[in-house]
This record gives C-alpha cells, structure tokens and sequence, in this order.
C-alpha cells in the first residue's frame, strides 16, 4: 500500500471520528457517575437536526453548537430526573428517548432537508501542518478534530489524576461509601449526566456540521448505539474507548478498500466485521481467556498488564440510591 | 474522648429499634455492645455515626453536646464506624480508597498519600500493598485499611460492628491485638458491637447489653458468661411444659456427621430423632444449628458421614430427593428464602405444589384453594396480595400454610421471630399437631424460654461443636446459659 494511501486513510478516519470519540466521552463521564444514558442514538439524532436547524437560521456554525448542547443536555436531564429523583429503569426512559429522539428529529427537521448549510471550517495549523506524515493526518482538520483529541486527554486526567474525578468513579462504583465519605451523590449524578449528555449534543452537530454536513431523514441512525458499544468495548476507560472509536473507524475504512479488492466477497461481511470482532474482543476481556493469558507474563508484569486489559463496568451502574 | 449517648430513640415503621438507650464509652477503653441480632446495636451505631438520625436523644462528645446529620460530619466531629461489610470501593485501588474523602485541593496527591498510608500501616504491623485493588483483599485487610483511613482523618472514636464475621482466626488475634492498641497506647474510644459473648469477655473493658431496642444492663469486667447471657436472654421463669408424646420410629439419624463450609465447620455429631420428637438446637447465632439445620435439609452437602431419612441412607441425593423423602425446611429470611416477593399468594400455593401439576393453571381453582388455606391458616390478606405486603406473622403463616400435608422431618430456623405472643403461640399449636401426626422436629431459637417450654430434648452448639445432648424436663435456663457460654458441661 502506497503511504500517501496510508496517510489519507488515516487522516479521514480521524476526521470522520470525531463526532463518535466525542458522544463516547460523554456517555463515559455519564455511565462512570453510575447513570446509563441508553437515549444516545435518539440525542444525537435530535441534536443534529437542531444544530444544524440553527446555523442554518442564524448562519453561525457556534449558535448551533450551542443549541446542540442544550438539546444533548435536556435528553440528558429527562433521563436524570427520571433515574436519580424518580427511581425509574434507566433502560427504559433510555429506550423510550431514543425513538421519541429520532422521530422528533425526523418530523421538526422536515423543513431543512437537503438544504445546503454552514459548515465548521476547515483549520490546518500553521508549521505543525508541514510536518511530513504527522503533520498531514493530525494537523490539517478542523477545530472539532482537535477538540476531540484534547477532550479525551482531559477526560483521563479528570477520571484517574483529581479529586473531582475520584469522586467521580466512587459514586458509580459504591454509591453508599461515597456518600459516608462526605459526597452529595446525587447531585453529581445529575452533574455528570447533564455534562455528558452535552458532549453526546456537540457529537450530534459535529455530524450535521462537519462529518456528514446537513440534514436528512434518519441522518445518523445508528451512530448511537455505536458510541454506546464503543464504551463497553472501552472498558469506561477514556484512552481505550477513544481507541476503540478510531479502530472501528480504521475498520470501516479497511472493508471498503477490502471490498474493492476482493469482490466475490459480500458487501454485508465487511459491514458486519467490526462488530464481530467488537464482541469477540469483550469476550476477551471479561472472561476468563484474560487470566489465562496473563499467567503467561512474568509476576511482575501480569499487574501492569492485567490493569491494562480487564474489563469491569462501574458497579453500581443503573442502579439508583437511596439514604436511610 | 469521652462519649456518651443519652436516651436515644429510633423507630422503623413499628418496630422500636431503640427505645430510649443510653450508653457511655470513656477514652482509652474498649466498650462491648452486646445483644442477639435485632436488639438494637447496629442502630445504635448509626446513629453515632452519622447514618441514621435519631428521632429522640442525645449525643454527648466530651461532655459536649454534638450534632451532625451524616457520616461525614461525624468523621469531622472524630468518630469513625467499620462496618460489618466494610464500606469501600472494591473495585478502586487501595491508595485511591485511602484518598478517597479527604479534601486537598484539584490534584490527586498520591505520592503524600502513599507516604502515609505506608507509614501507619507500619506501626500498626499491617502490610498494606497500595497499588493492590481493594477486591482482592481479604474482609481482614480491608478492616485494617479502614483503621488506617479513619486514624489517618483524626478519628479518636472508633465503632466496630461485628468485625469478626468473616475474618479468619490470626486475622482475628490481629484484629484484637490493634483494638487494645488502640485504646490502650493510642488513647481512643473503641466500641466493639458482637453478638458473640467470648469475645466480648476476652476484649472490653466494660459491656452494655442490648434487648429488643433497650439496655438489658451494664456490667464491668470481669464478668461470667452466664451473667452476660441472663441480660442476653432475659430472665426466665418458665419450666419444661412440652406433654408427652409417644415417641415413634427414628426419623432422622446422622452418624458421625460433620459439615465443612468457608466459614464454620460442623465438627462431627452424631443424633438420633424419632417420629414425633421435638429437639431444640440452641446456642448463640453462628454456632453450627443453621448448618445442621441446611445440612440436614439437603441444602449442604456434609463434608463426611452419612445420613439416613427412615433407614435411607440420603447422602449426596438432591434436595427434590430429600423433598420428596418428607423433608421441609423453614428459613429464617422469609423474604429471602422462604417466599418469592413480587408473586401472590394464590401463585405460590401453585408452585408448592408437589404433584404433577397440569401444563396449564386453573387461576379459579387455584384461587379457591388459596382462599381457603389463608383461612385455615388465619393469614390477614387474599389470594392476590403479594407476599411482601404481608406483616411478618402473616408471612410466617403463610409459609407454614405452603408445606405439604404429610411431613416426617421438619427444620424450622426461628419459627416464631418477630411474632407477637398470640401469634407464637398460635404457630406452636400448628407444629404440635404436626407432632401429633408422626413429623420430627428440629429448630433454633434465641429465645431460651422457648426452646425449654417446647423441646424434649435440647442439643446445644457453641462455636462449631454440638456439646450436649440435654432431656429438656431435667435442665434449666442456669445450665443451657452455662453451656451456651462456651463451657463443657
């Protein structure tokens, strides 16, 4: 394969990935509070179609942004209000969303159909751009790209290096301990959530503004529940979700240029095979494969490598709490 | 710092989990709270520490009277509770959980935090590993974790509520080894909640005993056991009254039985019941009568000898084998595992039904059949009411309407807890007809006078062992008290 092929393919991953690495940070912050927000393919749906409705009312590509975000985050605050203050099944308020999301977008959305939009402007960086094969697949995108990239930094260092992150994890993972220990658990349940479902907003106008520019009926269906696997496929570890978000793009990428080269093979093997390979991966990881394998390290790495690879949701994931 | 608690009140719905209880602990002693499970003690440290708001009473900290509405507020006040599952993160690391609750600033400062986890562990003689993940400690270390954390925020009293459930033996002689540190070079209040009267008798310095929500009495060490369980148990002042039964065939033989589980061994007993035959199993909780009890049931699979239902030598059968056989089993957790909550009435008769039921359920005959054992049986609620809206009584009854008609062996745990006296009464009458009828029968109580007034023969346990075998009409509340205490007869 030629490098310059190598180098496009890259670079368009990255851009075309952007707007999942984005909804799959938020959904993490989200689902590490302890809150799932299953609404993520309705919210992006919905989010698009707003965002995209009002740069085009407005002509700035910020103001959709913006009410991307409030949309994002109301989704968000519906699922809040119903999980944390009414004790209700997140899955289903989540599932429930997730149609009214898309039909709403579908149905609000009808005005502004194939229209030709604003659009987030293309922002190579001065110097950083010429350097030689970096230069051309991290620094000639647009802003969300580089957003995305410096997002995810932030959500680790958030998660593992404060305070804030810390108690963070704690609620999601022992809800009762947290709260012996001085944290309003709830309150940052619905701080969380509402964040989180900001980014999925923002992950929603990246579409319609960036990646897959204007609107159409069902214009990013799907792309939720791809988030959604991708964080399980993470591990709710935000280096790991971001790396699942880029391989899957990587694999898309790779079934087109293998579909044209082998074309006895169905069309549908090609779509399919990233998500083969996401299940098989899972099963690695939370099984008992992982152990076996990590016998195989010296004792000295098997901690390094085992932390690096096992698998567990927050513990007390979907499930509400309650003081005495 | 000297701690005193005046005349604490808390209820939950109906049932005065402390009624007025007053309790003073002072610096550098370890106070024993002593009681049966439900008596109050768990309660009574919640409140102290933050997690339950009393409804009445005071709490005084050096004199002072102190006020604080969660478990934070009292770690700033300087108290401090382990709690009988230990209230961490298993699934952070051990640093993480030491760091956890403490304010300083954006930053996670791990360096610091290591630094001083490592250096109080030391002194204690913990060896705590930070980078190791809490979820693969024993219960053990993650009590001395706690220890550390607390001690680490400036806790200078210190509740520990049943610390020993769980923990092996050196983890155990460890444990008591750092509480008598604690209060004796370290200067704090330690309160050491335990329903297990030798250790109590081994550790404090003085005990207060708790009965159904009340101070039973206070007594400074040293002291006998028996004085301890007399406050335990109450004063008893009924004889044997259980009338003579003829006596039938042996039902349930164990030869040289023994049941092996994580936590307690059975040591190897060997008991003969006849039809007919009522044996009370008594002994404080955790002492081996729930083992021989499951065991007995075909719950646990003994770890040796053999058991022979009329003759039949049962081991390794299945549990439907031993169902079948004429066995029933009452557990103590109605809820848990006695009935299924979210199911009526009318459909757990269906399911207990032991003969081949048709594919098909006939709702109206089934909810006759239910109507009229709810009748017979006296239980406040229809067909249709879910069995966790039933009280307490009203769900004892209902699992005693779901056994079989004909039973040769029947296990009971705490048959009559949390009944009112006419409810009791009214289940032994229901037993005794069964006794009448030819059925053996096994069961535990915390409640001495029960076990004396309805057994012929009183086996009990301490500590794993099964030490005697009394004839109910020839003892007394002074020897079962005696021997419960962990004393060879």
């Amino acid at each position: 394969m030629e490098i310059t092929l190598l180098i496009r393919i890259l670079s368009s991953v990255l851009a075309n990935s952007s707007p999942l690495v984005i909804a799959a940070m938020g959904e993490t912050i989200s689902e590490r509070a302890g809150v799932i927000n299953l609404s993520l393919d309705g919210s992006i749906m919905l989010s698009a179609m707003s965002g995209f409705a009002v740069a085009y009312l407005t002509g700035n590509v910020v103001l959709g942004f913006l009410a991307a975000m409030m949309v994002g985050a109301l989704m968000a605050l519906v699922i809040a209000f119903a999980s944390i203050t009414l004790h209700q099944d997140q899955v289903a308020v989540g599932f429930v969303l997730t149609l009214l999301g898309a039909e709403l977008a579908n149905f609000l959305g009808e005005p502004f159909v194939r229209r030709p939009g604003p659009r987030v402007p293309y922002m190579p960086i001065p110097l950083l751009r010429d350097i030689p094969v970096v230069g051309e697949i991290f620094f000639r995108q647009d802003i969300l790209v580089y957003a995305s990239i410096v997002l995810i930094v932030v959500v680790w260092f958030w998660i593992f290096k404060t305070q804030a992150g810390l108690r963070l994890r704690g609620v999601g993972e022992r809800p009762e301990a947290a709260f012996a220990r001085g944290v309003s658990v709830n309150r940052l349940r619905y701080l969380y959530t509402v964040v989180g479902g900001a980014l999925v907003g923002i992950a929603g106008a990246a579409y319609s503004l960036s990646v897959k520019l204007g609107w159409s009926e069902g214009h990013t269906l799907g792309n939720g529940w791809i988030a959604l696997a991708i964080v399980i496929f993470g591990g709710w570890h935000p280096f790991r979700v971001a790396f699942g978000a880029y391989l899957f793009g990587v694999l898309i990428s790779l079934g087109g240029i293998l579909q044209r080269s082998i074309p006895g093979v169905p069309t549908q093997v090609f779509q399919a095979a990233p998500f083969a390979l996401m299940i098989l991966v899972l099963l690695f990881v939370s099984g008992g494969a992982l152990e076996r394998l990590l016998s195989l390290f010296p004792p000295r790495m098997r901690r390094v490598v085992g932390d690096a690879l096992r698998v567990a949701p927050p513990s007390a994931l979907a499930r509400p709490f309650v003081t005495e | 710092m000297k701690v005193e608690l005046r005349g604490i009140k808390k209820c939950f719905g109906s049932v005065r989990a402390n009624d007025g209880v007053s309790l003073t602990v002072e610096a550098g002693s370890i106070q024993g709270l002593l009681g049966e499970n439900g008596a109050g003690k768990t309660t009574l440290m919640k409140v102290l520490s933050g997690f339950v708001s009393p409804e009445g009473g005071r709490i005084l900290l050096d004199g002072k009277e102190a006020l604080f509405s969660s478990p934070a507020q009292a770690i700033e006040k300087g108290i401090g509770m382990l709690h009988q599952d230990p209230l961490d993160f298993p699934p952070l690391k051990v640093l993480d959980n030491f760091l956890f609750g403490r304010d300083s600033g954006f930053l996670l400062k791990r360096a610091l935090a290591r630094k001083e986890l490592l250096e109080l562990s030391e002194r204690f003689g913990f060896t705590l590993d930070p980078e190791a993940y809490v979820n693969t400690l024993t219960v053990g270390e993650r009590q001395q974790l706690e220890i550390v954390r607390l001690l680490s925020l400036g806790v200078e009293v210190l509740i520990f509520d049943e610390p020993t459930t769980g923990i092996s033996t050196p983890q155990k002689a460890t444990l008591f080894a750092t509480l008598r540190r604690l209060a004796k070079e370290e200067g704090k209040s330690v309160i050491f909640v335990s329903h297990k009267l030798e250790e109590v008798l081994e550790l404090c310095s003085g005990v207060t005993v708790l009965r159904r929500g009340k101070v039973a009495g206070e007594i400074a060490m040293p002291c006998t056991s028996e004085e301890l369980v007399r406050l335990m148990f109450g004063q008893v002042i009924t004889t044997h009254v259980a009338e003579e039964v003829s006596l039938g065939e042996p039902v349930l033989e164990l030869r040289v039985w023994g049941v092996h589980t994580y936590r307690l061994d059975l040591s190897p007993v060997s008991l003969q019941v006849r039809a007919g035959e009522v044996i009370g199993l008594a002994g404080l909780e955790g002492s081996g009568q729930r083992l021989l009890l499951r065991a007995c049931a075909g719950l646990i699979k003994p770890s040796r000898g053999s058991l022979f239902l009329r003759g039949e030598d049962m081991s390794g059968k299945s549990y439907q084998k031993f169902l079948d056989a004429g066995v029933a089993y009452l557990p103590a957790g109605r809820l848990e595992e006695g009935l299924i909550p979210g199911l009526n009435l009318a459909e757990h008769f269906v399911l207990a039904r032991r003969e081949k039921a048709p594919f098909f359920i006939n709702w109206a005959l089934a909810r006759g059949d239910a109507g009229r054992k709810i009748e017979e049986f006296n239980i406040i609620g229809s067909p249709s009411t879910l069995v966790e809206g039933l009280s307490g009584g009203n769900q004892q009854r209902a699992l005693l309407a779901l056994l079989p008609d004909s039973l040769r062996l029947l296990l009971l745990e705490h048959p009559t807890r949390g009944l009112d006296v006419e409810s009791a009464l009214w289940v032994w009458d229901r037993l005794l007809e069964r006794r009448e009828e030819g059925t053996a029968i096994l069961f535990t109580s915390t409640d001495l006078d029960e076990i004396l007034e309805r057994s012929d023969r009183i086996s009990v346990f301490s500590g794993g062992k099964m030490l005697e075998i009394l004839d109910a009409s020839q003892t007394d509340v002074e020897q079962l008290g005696y021997l419960i205490g962990g004393n060879r007869g």
